[in-house]
């Protein structure tokens, strides 16, 4: 592999390391990749670090401390082109769930001496400190957009990812709707898609992971998920989970 | 004391863990003085946010704390509010279970072994630089990873964070025809998994053996997976509704990650090798065959050979895989209603890296007033602060950066899951 190899680094910040797997998990691509592409500092897979700058960073996970939020900025300085992979670095994740909370409660449920606890009262996106080049959604991210991602800045075009609602993916896969058929409560009018409407194939309502679609009609949603004998309550428990803040700026805040 | 004693050592990384953490030892006149794994990656604070959410939750929540082990969080969250909840699932509801989980030990198994571990004992700094040497053996690792991914998608909708597992069951059992194109695909992961433990088996171990006691399920019938009482080398045996009883989480000024010993007792461990010391005779006859032809005794207190029994369990799980699909037929009902009813519940099961366990208070509206998780990391973190106290003691003579790779690779043998125990480690060295 010679120098001029374009490089990748994988970094790590609050998260729970699923979409940094998801590049592992490519078992049928990842030796295909690792030929095109010199894997640079991947620390959850190799020991061999070598230092910036990098031609494409992914950055898992949301900034929760104040340590996070410098480094975030050192990566940016270091990275050609910068991809969030994730819910927990394109909206906060669920830890997310702390920003209308108390934080120093939150510690102390945890930890008997909160004390010794470092952290900061918000989970907040990576593009909320530094600028982000393009942002891959769900908790966890979808394999074929990861590989379509990193072929489409190989290649030096635009990576094709989707805005639309998972109701799409539905009609493509021949899915039953769940909404209509069995009178389940689903998110997926408003929901981004990526995950191939996996959640309606297996009778399940779409539970939002993917975040919030580019153009939502939140106040429909909410019409739909009150016919589904949803209580007001459970409806925002329904929008608090993964991307709890893309919800609340978009959808939920007009259901 | 003279200045030429001490030595300070900083190594910025320890890799090829999952989630964040450092190490710090500290020698003074040739002696170690302290060791600690300090756990630095920040608290997510799901036992806070947990309060409040409905009673049916906890298994796609509590499945964010890992994505390696997602599938063990789900089991032990189900087992918990089926437990406060009192029902009970039918079996073939609890065949679906583990062969959900069969998948899991696989997947995480043979990441933990090819990607994370096996380069240690070769020589390389990855799977991928192994990859360049020998492309055959990463392949054979991927394939069989492969496998268990598939089963968990086949099952759970997709391999990191399964959509399919809810309180009571699932949302849809699948069709057995389903399975056929991963049960062709097991078939061959049976033999790599074999060729497996052959591989590991011929690994360089350090002579080093630890006294902890053991922890791990048991389950008369079977190899214990998703359910089971807990019992130590010690003699100690309780369900998991004593589990708070016996096991004293404490809080150190170094983690975001809490230690936990066993009232009275002290440290102990558990995972793969406690799992085989304790239940090793409910192994099939092919697994405890390939355990035998590895060199593994009826223990293995030796934390390195853990690769080997990661091996052997993988080689079960293959196995217990294809059985399970062999005798499956769909549930009636893919779940059974659980009601919420005011009370607290109690689950444990067996995670690839040891014993999960949940606890959750619910009110009578099924709203959680309390949670409470135990993951295995947590429970091993002072068996691994011992073993790598007596580790370098022995290994003074070393360099610095000899023995720091030493010290990373002792702390790999327990497969550390950072994220899980809050949450890459970070070696540093004071040497005075």
């Amino acid at each position: 592999m010679d120098t001029r190899t374009p490089t990748l680094a994988v970094w790590k910040f609050a998260s729970c390391d699923g979409c940094q797997l998801t590049l592992l998990d490519c078992e049928d691509e990842l030796l295909t990749v690792a030929g095109r592409i010199r894997i640079a500092h991947f620390l959850e897979a190799s020991s061999d670090a070598l230092p910036g700058p990098y031609d494409i960073s992914l950055v898992e996970g949301s900034i929760t401390t104040a340590a996070d939020a410098a480094r975030i900025r050192r990566i940016r300085e270091q990275s050609r082109v910068l991809v969030c992979i994730g819910a927990c670095a394109t909206a906060g994740g669920i830890q997310a769930l702390r920003d209308h909370a108390d934080v120093a409660e939150f510690a102390s449920v945890v930890y008997a001496r909160p004390e010794y606890i470092d952290t900061l009262a918000t989970s907040t996106p990576i593009a909320a400190h530094v600028n982000v080049d393009y942002e891959l959604h769900g908790c966890p991210i979808a394999k074929d957009q990861l590989l379509e991602t990193i072929d489409a800045l190989l290649a030096g075009r635009r990576p094709d990812l989707p805005g639309h609602s998972v109701c799409f993916e539905c009609k493509r896969r021949n899915n039953v709707c769940v909404v209509v058929a069995y009178g389940e409560p689903c998110l997926g009018p408003v929901t981004r898609a990526g995950c191939g409407a996996i959640c309606p194939a297996f009778r399940r309502g779409c539970f939002g992971c993917f975040g919030p679609a580019e153009t939502p009609n939140g106040a429909a949603e909410a019409a739909l998920l009150r016919a589904a004998g949803t209580a007001t309550d459970d409806i925002a428990r329904m929008y608090r989970t993964f991307n709890v803040t893309a919800f609340e700026t978009t959808a939920g805040e007009r259901s | 004391m003279s200045h030429r004693y001490e030595r300070l050592v900083h190594v910025p990384a320890l890799a090829r863990v999952e989630g964040e953490g450092a190490m710090h030892v500290r020698v003074r006149g040739g002696a170690v003085e302290d060791v600690r794994l300090e756990i630095y990656e920040p608290p997510r604070f799901f036992e806070a946010f947990l309060r409040g959410r409905r009673h049916t939750e906890p298994p796609d929540i509590t499945a964010r704390i890992c994505g390696i082990c997602p599938v063990a969080y789900q089991m032990s969250a189900c087992a918990a509010v089926e437990d406060a909840c009192g029902v009970t699932v039918p079996p073939a509801v609890t065949a679906l279970r583990r062969l959900l989980y069969c998948g899991e030990w696989i997947e995480s198994h043979t990441l933990h072994i090819y990607l994370l571990h096996a380069p240690d004992f070769l020589g390389y700094g990855s799977a991928l630089a192994l990859a360049q040497d020998r492309r055959d053996l990463v392949e054979r690792g991927l394939s069989l990873k492969k496998a268990g991914n598939d089963l968990v998608e086949v099952i759970g909708g997709r391999a990191i964070h399964p959509i399919n597992v809810r309180v009571g069951g699932f949302y849809h059992a699948p069709a057995p025809a389903a399975f056929t194109p991963v049960r062709e695909r097991l078939r061959h992961a049976l033999d790599q998994a074999l060729e497996t433990v052959r591989w590991v088996a011929g690994f360089d171990f350090p002579d080093f053996h630890h006294d902890h006691e053991m922890l791990a399920l048991t389950d008369p019938d079977q190899y214990a997976i998703e359910s089971g009482t807990v019992v130590t080398t010690g003699g100690l045996g309780f369900g998991a509704g004593q589990f708070e009883q016996h096991v004293i989480e404490e809080q150190v000024p170094h983690s975001t990650a809490l230690h936990a010993r066993l009232a009275g007792r002290g440290r102990y461990v558990t995972g793969p090798a406690a799992r085989y010391t304790l239940n090793h005779r409910l192994l099939s006859p092919l697994a405890a065959q390939a355990a035998r032809d590895a060199g593994l005794g009826g223990e293995c207190r030796n934390p390195y050979r853990s690769i080997v029994v990661r091996a052997v369990e993988t080689v079960y799980a293959v196995e217990e895989a294809i059985r399970l699909i062999d005798a499956y037929e769909p549930p009636p009902e893919p779940a059974v209603a659980v009601p919420p009813r005011a009370g607290v519940g109690r689950g444990a099961t067996e995670a690839p890296r040891g014993t999960l366990f949940h606890r959750y208070a619910l009110d009578a509206d099924g709203l959680i007033t309390s949670a409470r998780i135990v993951p295995p990391t947590a429970q091993n973190q002072a068996a691994i602060e011992d073993d790598l106290t007596r580790f370098v003691t022995a290994r003074l003579d070393l360099g610095d950066e000899q023995l720091t790779a030493a010290c990373e690779q002792a702390i790999r043998n327990y497969d550390p899951c950072i994220s899980c125990a809050t949450h890459f480690l970070d070696l540093r060295m004071d040497r005075s």
